[in-house]
This record gives C-alpha cells, sequence and structure tokens, in this order.
C-alpha cells in the first residue's frame, strides 16, 4: 500500500479466494478506490447492513478487486442519516448499486443521481426493505420516474417495455431517436425485483442454496457454486476433491449451453433463422445429456455446500465424452459457415461498438470485456481449484462489436469442451461432499466463480444458528447493462435486438 | 453457401416422432385439439413477470428443432392483441402486477391462461413479499398451473393440451 494507505490493517478472509477485509473511514474509502482504479483494479460490487439491533448503526461493504485478489472495505455509518462519499466519480459502475442500497437499506451516496433504481411502486421511498424494522406488509407507493429528456428538432422517443415480443425477461427501454438512428438509450431495471437478499434472511444453508441457485436461472452453477464457496469459507470445510472436479464440469457445461444458444440467437436476430436452429440443436442435445447423467436439465441445485449432489460413474463418462467430441466437430463446422457467410458478418461488424478505452473506463466485465480488448477472468486471476490447476487463457478480441461477442463465445465453447475433457478423462475418487463445519456467526464469506456471462460474486454472513444472517448475490450484468447503452449510440434502432442479444444480459440477476 | 446447404442435407428433419408413445399421443392430441378448438394456430404471448429465466429457458427450447411446435400449430406471438393464451411465468413481482394486468386486459376474449413453473403455480422459492405477489392466480384468472423448476418442454405441452381441452369442453 502506498503511504496515504498504510495505516490500513487488512485481515485475510477465510475461504479458497484470495480476499482480504479492512475497516476504512469516509476518506480512507475515497482514497483506497482512487489507488485501486489507478493501479488497474476495479469496483466488483456494494451493499449496505443493518447492525441496529447490535447497537450498532449501518455498514457498507465495497469489494474492490485488485492484482492480488478481492479486498473488502468496511465503512461504519451512524444510524441517523447514514451517508457515504460517491464512489461513481471513481467508478461509473458505482453509480446504480449505490442507489440499489439507497432504496433497500437506505444509506445514501452523497451526490451524484438520487433517482431510484430498484424501487418502483412497491414501497414508498421512505421504507428501506432490508432494514430489520421495515413493515413486512407492502404498502404500494406511487411510481414517478424522471427519464432523461432529449431534446431538438426531429427528436423522438420510442418506449418499449417492460414486457418485451420475444420470450425474454421484463425490462424498460426509452430509445431517443432521430429518424432511425439512437442518439440515446435509456435503461430502466427493477421489473424482476421479488426481494431476493430479504427472502435469504433467516434461511437454513440448504435452502438457501435452493434460492441462490435461482438468481439467474441461466447461471444456476455460478451462484450455486460462489453461494457453496462463501458458506464453506465460513464454516471452515473443504469440499473433497472429486466435487471439485464435478463443479468444474457442470460450470463450464452451463458456459457451453448458453454460449451456444447464443450464438444461434445472436445470428437469428440477424436474420440468419439457420444458425439458430442448428445452435438451438445441439443445446437441445447437450441438455438432453444432462438429463441423463444428472437427472436434470439445468445445473439448478447440483452444486451444495460442501460438494456435489450427484456423482458420474463411469458409463456416463464415456457418454459425455462421445457428446463432447460430436459437439466439438459440429461447432467447428458451424463456425466455418458462419465465418465466410457475408450477410451476416456485414450485420455482425461493427455493430455496437465498444472501444477497449470506453470499456476499460466503464468497468466492463465477463465476455463482453474480453471481446473489447480486456484480458480479464477469474479462473485466471481468481483461480480456485479445479481452475487453478488448469491453464486458462483468456479469450481476447479488441473489435468490441458484436463479431468480437460471437467469436469470443466461439472460441470460450471449444475451449470449455477442453476443459471438460480434462476433468472427465481424471476424474479423482472419493467423496460428493464434505459434512459442513461450525458456522462463524458474523464472519463474512466470499465466494466467486467466472459465470458465463462474468464473474459472479456471492457474499454470506451466518448467524449463531447457522441460518443467513446476509446474503448478497452480485451479477456482473450489473457493470454491463450501462454499457450497452453506449454501445447502441449511432446504431440505427433495427439494430437493437441483435446488439442487446450479443451481451444477453441477466435482468433477474441484476434486479434481485 | 455449399457448406451451409450440406449442413441442412446432413442434419435433415430430426423433428421427433415423440420419444415415447405417450409423447407421440400428446402431439397429436395436441394437434387436433387445437384444430377442433380454434380451426387454425393457437396463438401464444409469454410473459415474464419476474421469473428466474429458467422457465424461459425451456419455453425457448420448445422452439428448437425436435418439438416441432408449429407443426403442432402453436405459434408465439408478439402482442398480446393477437394471442389466444397467455403463458405467464411467475413469480408476480409487484413491479410487474399492472404490466401483467393490463397484459390480460389487452389480450381478446375468450382467452386462456397458463401459469408457468412452481413460482407461477405457488410464488416457489421466492414466495409472497414486500415485493413478490407470489402465484400468477394471485394476480388475474388463472386456466391451468404447469408445475416445475423449470417445467421441461414435454411438461408445457402437456400444460398446453390441458388448456386447451378446457377450453374444448366449455360450452
Amino acid at each position: 500500500m502506498p503511504m496515504p494507505l498504510s495505516d490500513l490493517v487488512f485481515d485475510k478472509l477465510p475461504g479458497v479466494i484470495a480476499a482480504e477485509r479492512t475497516s476504512v473511514t469516509a476518506t480512507r474509502l475515497v482514497e483506497l478506490c482512487r489507488h485501486v482504479r489507478d493501479s488497474g483494479g476495479a469496483l466488483v460490487t456494494l451493499w449496505g447492513e443493518d447492525l441496529r439491533r447490535d447497537a450498532q448503526g449501518f455498514r457498507l461493504c465495497v469489494v474492490l478487486q485488485h492484482d492480488n485478489g478481492l479486498m473488502v472495505a468496511e465503512l461504519a455509518l451512524p444510524a441517523v442519516d447514514p451517508v457515504f462519499p460517491n464512489l461513481a466519480e471513481i467508478f461509473p459502475g458505482a453509480a446504480r448499486l449505490q442507489r440499489a442500497v439507497h432504496d433497500l437499506v437506505g444509506l445514501r451516496a452523497l451526490g451524484g443521481d438520487a433517482r431510484p433504481w430498484l424501487r418502483h411502486a412497491a414501497w414508498p421511498v421512505d421504507v428501506f426493505p432490508l432494514r430489520h424494522d421495515a413493515p413486512a406488509a407492502a404498502t404500494d407507493a406511487a411510481d414517478e420516474y424522471a427519464f432523461v429528456r432529449v431534446a431538438g428538432e426531429g427528436v423522438h422517443e420510442i418506449p418499449v417495455g417492460p414486457v418485451h415480443a420475444g420470450t425474454i425477461e421484463p425490462g424498460h427501454f426509452r430509445f431517443s431517436v432521430v429518424g432511425e438512428k439512437v442518439l440515446r438509450l435509456e435503461e430502466r431495471l427493477g421489473f424482476a425485483h421479488k426481494g431476493i437478499e430479504k427472502r435469504a434472511e433467516g434461511l437454513d444453508v440448504a435452502n438457501g442454496a435452493r434460492l441462490v441457485a435461482r438468481t439467474s436461472g441461466d447461471s444456476a452453477a455460478a451462484y450455486s457454486w460462489a453461494y457453496a464457496m462463501a458458506v464453506e469459507a465460513v464454516t471452515g470445510t473443504s469440499p473433497p476433491p472429486r466435487s471439485l472436479a464435478l463443479r468444474g464440469l457442470l460450470l463450464e457445461r452451463e458456459r457451453i449451453a448458453n454460449h451456444i444458444g447464443d450464438i444461434g440467437g445472436i445470428a437469428n436476430d440477424a436474420g440468419f433463422a439457420f444458425g439458430l436452429s442448428q445452435c438451438s440443436r445441439l443445446k437441445e442435445n447437450l441438455l438432453r445429456a444432462n438429463a441423463r447423467v444428472w437427472g436434470r436439465r439445468y445445473p439448478l441445485d447440483a452444486i451444495v455446500p460442501g460438494g456435489v449432489r450427484d456423482d458420474v460413474d463411469a458409463d456416463a463418462v464415456r457418454v459425455l465424452l462421445a457428446d463432447l467430441a460430436a459437439l466439438e466437430a459440429e461447432l467447428l463446422r458451424l463456425r466455418e459457415i458462419y465465418d465466410n457467410h457475408a450477410g451476416l458478418q456485414d450485420r455482425f461488424i461493427g455493430a455496437g461498438t465498444v472501444s477497449p478505452e470506453l470499456a476499460a473506463k466503464l468497468g466492463i466485465v465477463g465476455l463482453a470485456a474480453r471481446a473489447s480488448g480486456q484480458a480479464q477472468d477469474w479462473r485466471q486471476t481468481l483461480p480456485v481449484a479445479p481452475y487453478a490447476a488448469a491453464a486458462i487463457a483468456p479469450v481476447v478480441r479488441s473489435t468490441g462489436d458484436v463479431a468480437a461477442r460471437v467469436a469470443v463465445r466461439f472460441d470460450e465453447t471449444l475451449a470449455s469442451i477442453g476443459l471438460c475433457r480434462g476433468w472427465l478423462a481424471r476424474l479423482p475418487e472419493g467423496e460428493l461432499v464434505a459434512p459442513l463445519g461450525a458456522a462463524r456467526a458474523g464472519a463474512l464469506g466470499l465466494g466467486g466463480v467466472e459465470g458465463w456471462r462474468g464473474p459472479v460474486l456471492v457474499a454470506v454472513r451466518l448467524d449463531a444458528s447457522a441460518c443467513i444472517a446476509r446474503c448478497h448475490p452480485h451479477d456482473p450484468s450489473w457493470h454491463n447493462w450501462p454499457v450497452l447503452e453506449h454501445a447502441i449510440i449511432d446504431n440505427i434502432v433495427p439494430d437493437f435486438p441483435l446488439i442487446n442479444k450479443s451481451f444477453n444480459l441477466a435482468y433477474s440477476g441484476h434486479d434481485l | 453457401m455449399w457448406h451451409l446447404l450440406q449442413q441442412i442435407r446432413k442434419v435433415g428433419i430430426i423433428s421427433e416422432p415423440a420419444p415415447s408413445a405417450d409423447a407421440a399421443m400428446l402431439q397429436r392430441e395436441l394437434q387436433e385439439q387445437i384444430a377442433r378448438v380454434f380451426g387454425r394456430a393457437l396463438a401464444i404471448r409469454q410473459v415474464d413477470t419476474g421469473s428466474c429465466n429458467g422457465c424461459e429457458l425451456e419455453i425457448q427450447a420448445l422452439h428448437n428443432p425436435y418439438y416441432n411446435l408449429e407443426g403442432m400449430g402453436i405459434r408465439f406471438v408478439a402482442s398480446p392483441r393477437h394471442a389466444d393464451a397467455l403463458l405467464v411465468t411467475g413469480p408476480v413481482s409487484r413491479h410487474m402486477a399492472q404490466a401483467l394486468r393490463r397484459t390480460y386486459e389487452a389480450t381478446p376474449e375468450p382467452k386462456l391462461v397458463i401459469a408457468v413453473g412452481d413460482c407461477g403455480m405457488c410464488g416457489g422459492v421466492f414466495g409472497e413479499s414486500y415485493a413478490s405477489l407470489g402465484a400468477v392466480a394471485n394476480v388475474i384468472p388463472v386456466d391451468v398451473a404447469i408445475p416445475g423448476c423449470p417445467p421441461t418442454p414435454t411438461a408445457l405441452l402437456q400444460g398446453i393440451l390441458a388448456a386447451v381441452g378446457k377450453r374444448a369442453k366449455e360450452p
């Protein structure tokens, strides 16, 4: 740490993910954030906690990422008028997280955008649902939201959603356009807010796992693993090696399924129905293989705190290996067709471009980051077993357009097939689950993995009876939704579905 | 283009003559019922009122070539005004309740409502809270609920058949 921060004391957090925590003052928090940003680090997430029952005030937890891992800065706030410095001036991605912290816990950032974010009409402005004394019964309030208006000759607005024309999640998009060109897109999310964090309070560890797995259904393995890792950290539990290899297998199969689905869906939005037919067939093959081996088409509840639910026997290994070989051959053939299809590439190349400079400035994450020249992948930078042993090279493209996001998906799918093969060929023998140790009440547990969209983080604190006192799941979409607003500028309205699909961000995972 | 055509030829038609006798009967029955009750394709409008997106994955899977959805006479449409049935995934978040009511009102009579998944049926793991109204039936009238987390494509087809069958029995 540089001189001004040398007085901060860092404690290593328990668990397998490299993380440490420190207590900060408001001034120190700002200095720490600046230092992390200037040395190439990033904001991961932030959340608030109500400690008034323990004769304290509130606590703001800010998770930062730097070269050596994660860093949690905890800022104690008073019970009356809890305010904190506006971190959005340092990390633009903090803006919506801060608005959400105000909506849910009533901690207010000093300055910046003061509009609500996750709160619409379900509760009034002076109620904060994650405070212990919040009324349980909901009271409907008026929904007023001030969209930013774009003025000028010929400018008009197109409101879209929350109910969309396809089978997708709910959200609202407000386009300001001249002719067919988009001047500005403003997103409004929070429609899928169903109170996941509140629901988690008081659940036992197993029921918490079922809930957190459903933060975003398409990332069930990522959320289950991150949650399990956090619970294992605060219970001093070491999952058996066999379960770790099987977790890797589940997460990579989730990545393959979603990437293939997107490769088809993106092509379909460019008018290439052939791509959707082929990819949805390949995805269905994979889901059916999941059903044969794990008994379910999706990896919901397959990863449990302490290990995994199901074993994969020798017959299943043979089936999975054969399926992966067939999938790889088909993907290579499809990729050649995609690459050589002039009409398709004409729609992909240059659409929804996010330059590497803009990407770095906005704090983009995950596969979209790698398509915009950012070599970041938690499987490499924050490796946990079984990844620690496997060499992961982030797949990077620098053009930042739809074409790059498709190319990254093809490359990553092929790389994931390689990883799965490696684990299947050398599955360690042994148990599937280790019994959980005693809970360290109040201690912070962190778990994080690189899901198919990007890094998924889950923070957990257990109480003395080993039930959940506080749980905060964080989706990579928080950082990428604002990037989409930039990606669409100067593109035409009819290209929005294509560009949007190339990001394929989560609504439920974001709205909580 | 040559490779593309070659790929289409190579894969051929994979729409399933149903994996089992039950499924074959399901497909045939569904097709016949829709033809009898509607005399044309059944138009479905999907509405996500706050699901985790797991149900959406299976509804999308229903569109893959294996299930031959349109062959059975089922079409997903972009507007509730074009729909015979609403396929609603839940739980219904309070923030989506108004949008769901408006979608329901925009759907022409007579209309079917199918609640999808454990959450649509009873609120699932999310239940009822300051932010969630739980089951779809708490907000609009529901004809048929399909359990599952998420329900498989086959379970979705069975649910759609049950809803169409219910309509057929009405005077």
